[in-house]
């Protein structure tokens, strides 16, 4: 029980999130009115990628100082379950861009951004299957992973933050425009943010305790 | 586990029939004020009450596949 309870915290705090976050009286920002809840479902869906990337990275460097299979499959695992998060963050974006900007998709610099993003990480996976050996596959996929994640920051946050968006955080706006979000905001968006990446974390935990059953048959 | 699932289902079910059956009843009047707290605000509640319900719901789900895993790790080390 005891090693169990940040699955309880996760739990925890996305019912909170849930409650609090429809309970809230929301501040109307011009024409968003009440779609700013979504900040806390689709922008935690982002902060939590690039928390799970960073988690993926850090295996994937301890695979390549170690070459244990175990760090290989927890690379693996959590670059996947990131990868679902960005691909539920781009479909709830779409939505919410549809209402707000009057398209599902207005080329703007962030959505180039993120689907590069998606792009280069796939890249990632389609590496991983075009290799037999299991021992070559993890240290291509490794040192591809390093690449892969410092390509990611240019891809949705420098660039995006030099050209003018309809995101918040673009030219002329503060860099990171989350630390300037309405503090009754951000009682509720930080501990969703940390909900959901633990549920990711879970969920990536599942994944590479499969792979490495899988292996062992 | 198993034991405790079942006493809890069958506790809610056994509730939620004595509390149709004694209409008029405490319990009754209980559930009536349940729901009119509920209806209030624009039934704003009852959408969190759904969500909250599908997001314990996907957990318990976690929760079972972390279990079975365990026991599959369990089967091969031995």
């Amino acid at each position: 029980m005891n090693k169990h309870w940040w699955k309880i915290l996760a739990l925890g705090l996305l019912l909170y999130t849930v409650i609090a976050g429809f309970l809230k009286k929301i501040p109307y920002f011009g024409q968003n009115a009440e779609t700013t809840r979504n900040v806390f479902f689709h922008v935690p869906m982002w902060f939590g990628m690039i928390l799970l990337y960073t988690v993926s990275l850090v295996y994937s460097i301890l695979y390549l100082r170690k070459f244990n299979a175990k760090h290989d499959a927890r690379a693996q695992a959590f670059a996947g379950i990131a990868t679902l998060f960005a691909l539920l963050g781009i479909l709830t974006g779409m939505i919410w861009a549809r209402v707000a900007w009057g398209s599902y998709w207005n080329n703007d610099p962030k959505l180039i951004g993120a689907a590069l993003n998606i792009l280069i990480y796939s890249a990632y996976f389609v590496l991983r299957q075009s290799v037999k050996d299991q021992d070559k596959k993890g240290r291509i996929a490794g040192v591809y992973n390093i690449f892969a994640y410092f390509m990611m920051f240019p891809a949705i946050y420098i660039i995006p933050g030099m050209m003018v968006s309809s995101h918040p955080g673009g030219e002329g706006d503060e860099p990171l425009m989350v630390f300037k979000m309405d503090p009754s905001l951000r009682l509720i968006f930080y501990p969703a943010v940390l909900g959901w990446t633990l549920l990711g974390v879970w969920m990536a935990n599942l994944r590479w305790r499969l792979e490495m059953i899988k292996e062992k048959l | 586990m198993k034991k405790l699932f079942a006493f809890l289902v069958l506790f809610v079910l056994s509730i939620s029939a004595w509390a149709q059956g004694g209409a008029g009843s405490m319990q009754a009047n209980w559930d009536e004020s349940l729901i009119n707290t509920l209806k209030q605000d624009g039934r704003i509640y009852i959408v969190i009450v759904v969500i909250a319900i599908i997001v314990i719901g996907l957990f318990a789900y976690m929760w079972r596949l972390d279990r079975k895993i365990t026991r599959l790790e369990k089967e091969i080390r031995q």
